[in-house]
């Protein structure tokens, strides 16, 4: 099998953004009825070489090669027409229609000079491929009453009917339950069985090792290598996705946590966050760790005034205070970095300077005009202090990389002098080279006597950079560790699934 | 990546060192579109009629646009902030009504004026105030606004006009400052108003935010439902400075006035660049837009050209400018 031509080969692909040369002479290849595992860091380049697969990326360089003959890929159809789907990490259903109408859509069974569609016959079309892949989801139901783990499998289930002969899986598990996932992987592995190539993102090693067998590894846009899964442990993969040693990138603050800063009682808000209690001290990095849905970002964005409180309390310095939206939050020295940059972070379509000096504007007013002069100076300290990489202040946000525009959300808070900074997701889709500088920020700003709370779901950033970490599971906190060598990858699983109830952590405040 | 970098660095520095410094320079380049459309407007009736390029009638192009700037300005607060405003023609109908009637009331002149400003914010405000408290789209919201708006002009007068005479009012109107009409001098007033507004001020600042990113300017902590509902009140004013400017120049009054005024001003906004997606968008553009559309306007009259084939020329004149607009907008990104 090894000597037949490659199903699919992609070769010396290039792909530059603004800014940011996002894949430099990048290869895959990948043999008929293979599960081929693609890992690298967020910001490596994995989705921009699956958005040129899946026809969405015009490359600048290189070739596509499917059976040894070469391909034009310049769009999603021309891609789809070649047997290859991507099932993408953002799910595109529609969710006003019903599942079958989705599996079917773009392709209704149609008959007549008119194509007149027969709602009967769509709705068994669609439930005959749910139920030849074991899905107990009604075809006829509508999309926006599925939970997100059920639109995820008739996502996959979508792509699955299309006899495709390449699957691309991006993070599909992310959102599903363990068995969930037992399901896909014994679906997936039916599919190598009918001589289907899967290639397979995902974050999960545990995932990779019982599934995959081979992996192409990508850091920062270049390619590394590819290997045999039975040929590379652990430790071997993580080397070559970070390329250094991970004492190199993260800084974890060296001093001892003051006092009681911020402390949350009982805070319930809706059903996604119950009754949680804990406290937050001077110059410490709590890390926050859970899966999708387990209530972190809602729990930090009620305690930001985003989101209302049903009940519960909030004590800053140990007065009981009211926060009910972000104006309260930012008066009482709370900073918030949100989860999504592009659509709660920044404001791409202005400068770096608007976007810095945004939540500091009452202080640069001076007869009801912005002050230029003071602008300038607040705006070039930080871009100085963080190291943001612009060409000038006037730079449009859209056109720097996701590091420096994270860096220049971050100056926006730290222009407010918070004593608390709420970090949700710091390093989300930017490169190694600024996560490092933005964890040697926080590091920093924790020694200066800044309470940072880091919401993630990257293990590593976890485990290496908090000086205490909670975990959620379903909207409660699950666990609490404290001690340096309790906050293992090991430790911190167990409590985010719930799998010890941890209830003792309270009794210490 | 650093290289590459550096290299950007480089070249945007090149550039930002010439001319461009320049704020005036600043702003043809940005709008070198729309201004290219208006020369060649201008070149073009001048070559073809033998009174356009006169002062008297240029003055006049003015004084007639005046009115659809002026509700145009503050229809551009509500499309950078992904909203609209059509209520502004009944709006307008509504302040003349009430400017009129207070007079008929025997209200002296002066609170009569600011009684039409006052309706126009007053109208403003339920629109901002229903759109951000009903959580109701401004588009349902101004649509009823218009309706009732009207309404309310035909319910004052009983759907008949009514007129008044009055010196200070026909000054207003019809009078001038040195050579320039008053409502010229009115306008010109307004466009630094608001352009200051918009450049300068925090408040400014905050509504290009919140069109830019309504979510990222809620996470930075500004009160979005303020925002919006100051600009539904200043497109009110402005709509309600309208229709006393209008009172003043018909020295009289109809509920019928002031119809399609709307679709007039949301041209100019579009002509001068304001992106409907928000954000982007600056009165200096819009203030170029109005005057495409007076120049168009007075051109075609003088030509002799039949009001029908107007309409047909003006609808393609605004769909070329804003198509050509964001050709040269993407070559530029």
């Amino acid at each position: 099998m090894e000597n037949k031509t490659p199903l699919l080969q992609m070769k010396n692909i290039s792909k530059s953004f603004p800014g940011v040369k996002a894949l430099d002479q990048v290869q895959l290849e990948v043999q008929t009825g293979e599960v081929h595992a693609l890992l690298g860091e967020n910001g490596a380049g994995k989705s921009t070489l699956i958005k040129i697969l899946g026809g969405l990326l015009v490359p600048d360089e290189g070739e596509i090669y499917l059976d040894g003959t070469k391909v034009d890929m310049k769009d999603v159809s021309s891609s789809e027409s070649m047997g290859i789907s991507v099932i993408h990490q953002e799910l595109c259903l529609a969710p006003n229609m019903t599942v079958a109408e989705n599996i079917v859509l773009g392709r209704e069974p149609s008959r007549g000079p008119w194509h007149l569609i027969n709602r009967k016959e769509i709705k068994q079309f669609g439930q005959d491929i749910l139920n030849q892949f074991d899905l107990e989801i009604d075809a006829g139901e509508y999309v926006s009453n599925l939970t997100v783990a059920e639109q995820q499998m008739v996502e996959i289930a979508k792509a699955l009917s299309k006899d495709n002969r390449i699957i691309v899986m991006d993070e599909p598990t992310s959102s599903l339950t363990e068995k969930e996932v037992v399901k896909l992987l014994d679906t997936i592995r039916g599919l190598k069985q009918k001589g289907v190539s899967v290639i397979y993102i995902s974050h999960r090693m545990e995932e990779l090792f019982s599934i995959a067998d081979k992996v192409t590894i990508l850091r920062d846009g270049t390619y590394v290598g590819t290997r045999n899964m039975n040929d590379v442990g652990y430790q071997g993969l993580v080397q070559m996705m970070v390329g250094r040693e991970l004492s190199e990138i993260y800084t974890k603050p060296t001093v001892q946590p003051g006092e009681k800063i911020l402390e949350v009682r009982n805070l319930t808000s809706g059903k996604k966050v119950k009754n949680v209690s804990f406290s937050l001290y001077k110059g410490e990095i709590l890390g926050i760790y859970g899966l999708v849905g387990s209530g972190r970002t809602e729990l930090m964005r009620t305690i930001f005034g985003i989101d209302k409180s049903t009940s519960g309390d909030i004590y800053i310095n140990n007065k009981k205070v009211r926060i009910q939206n972000p104006q309260d939050a930012i008066k009482y020295g709370i900073g918030f970095v949100p989860e999504d940059r592009k659509e709660q972070g920044a404001i791409l379509i202005q400068s770096v300077s608007y976007n810095v000096s945004l939540t500091r504007l009452n202080k640069l007013v001076k007869w009801f005009q912005v002050d230029h002069r003071q602008e300038d100076r607040l705006v070039e300290q930080y871009i100085d202090k963080l190291s943001i990489r612009t060409p000038s202040p006037e730079q449009k946000l859209m056109h720097l990389s996701g590091g420096n525009q994270q860096k220049a959300i971050i100056s926006k808070w730290l222009a407010t002098e918070p004593n608390i900074l709420i970090l949700d997701e710091p390093t989300r889709g930017i490169d190694v080279g600024a996560k490092k500088e933005i964890y040697s920020i926080m590091s920093d700003l924790a020694q200066s006597g800044v309470s940072i709370i880091m919401v993630s779901s990257e293990l590593p950033e976890i485990i290496n950079m908090s000086t205490r970490v909670m975990t959620m599971n379903q909207g409660e906190i699950s666990g609490e560790l404290t001690i340096e060598s309790e906050i293992t990858q090991e430790n911190i699983l167990t409590h985010a699934t719930g799998g010890i109830n941890n209830e003792s952590e309270f009794a210490k405040s | 990546m650093k290289a590459n970098l550096q290299s950007l660095n480089q070249t945007a520095l090149k550039k930002k060192g010439s001319w461009t410094k320049l704020p005036m320079m600043n702003f043809v380049v940005s709008n070198s579109g729309i201004l290219i459309a208006l020369i060649s407007l201008i070149v073009f009736f001048a070559l073809t009629t033998s009174t356009f390029m006169t002062p008297s009638n240029l003055l006049n192009v003015l004084r007639q646009i005046s009115i659809n700037a002026i509700i145009a300005f503050g229809m551009t607060f509500t499309i950078l902030i992904t909203g609209i405003d059509l209520s502004v023609g009944s709006v307008l109908a509504a302040s003349q009504v009430i400017t009129i009637g207070l007079l008929f009331m025997g209200v002296p002149i002066i609170p009569a004026l600011f009684g039409g400003i006052l309706i126009g914010a007053v109208l403003g405000f339920i629109n901002g105030f229903v759109i951000t408290k009903g959580k109701i789209p401004p588009f349902i919201v101004t649509l009823s606004m218009m309706i009732m708006a009207r309404g309310l002009s035909y319910v004052l007068t009983g759907g008949r006009p009514m007129s008044f005479n009055n010196d200070v009012l026909s000054f207003i109107g019809n009078g001038y400052i040195g050579p320039i009409p008053v409502p010229v001098i009115i306008m010109i007033i307004c466009l630094i108003l608001t352009s200051f507004v918009l450049n300068k001020t925090r408040f400014g600042r905050h509504v290009y935010a919140v069109g830019g990113n309504r979510e990222a300017a809620r996470f930075s902590g500004i009160r979005i439902s303020k925002i919006e509902m100051i600009v539904y009140t200043i497109s009110g004013v402005l709509a309600g400075l309208s229709g006393v400017i209008l009172a003043a120049r018909m020295s009289s009054a109809q509920p019928t006035s002031g119809s399609g005024f709307e679709l007039d001003a949301i041209a100019a906004v579009v002509l001068g660049g304001t992106s409907f997606s928000g954000g982007i968008g600056k009165i200096g553009g819009v203030f170029i837009g109005a005057l495409i559309i007076g120049v168009l306007n007075n051109g075609l009259n003088l030509l002799h050209v039949s009001s029908y084939w107007q309409m047909i020329i003006k609808g393609l004149v605004i769909v070329t400018a804003v198509y050509v607009d964001s050709v040269k907008k993407k070559k530029s990104t």
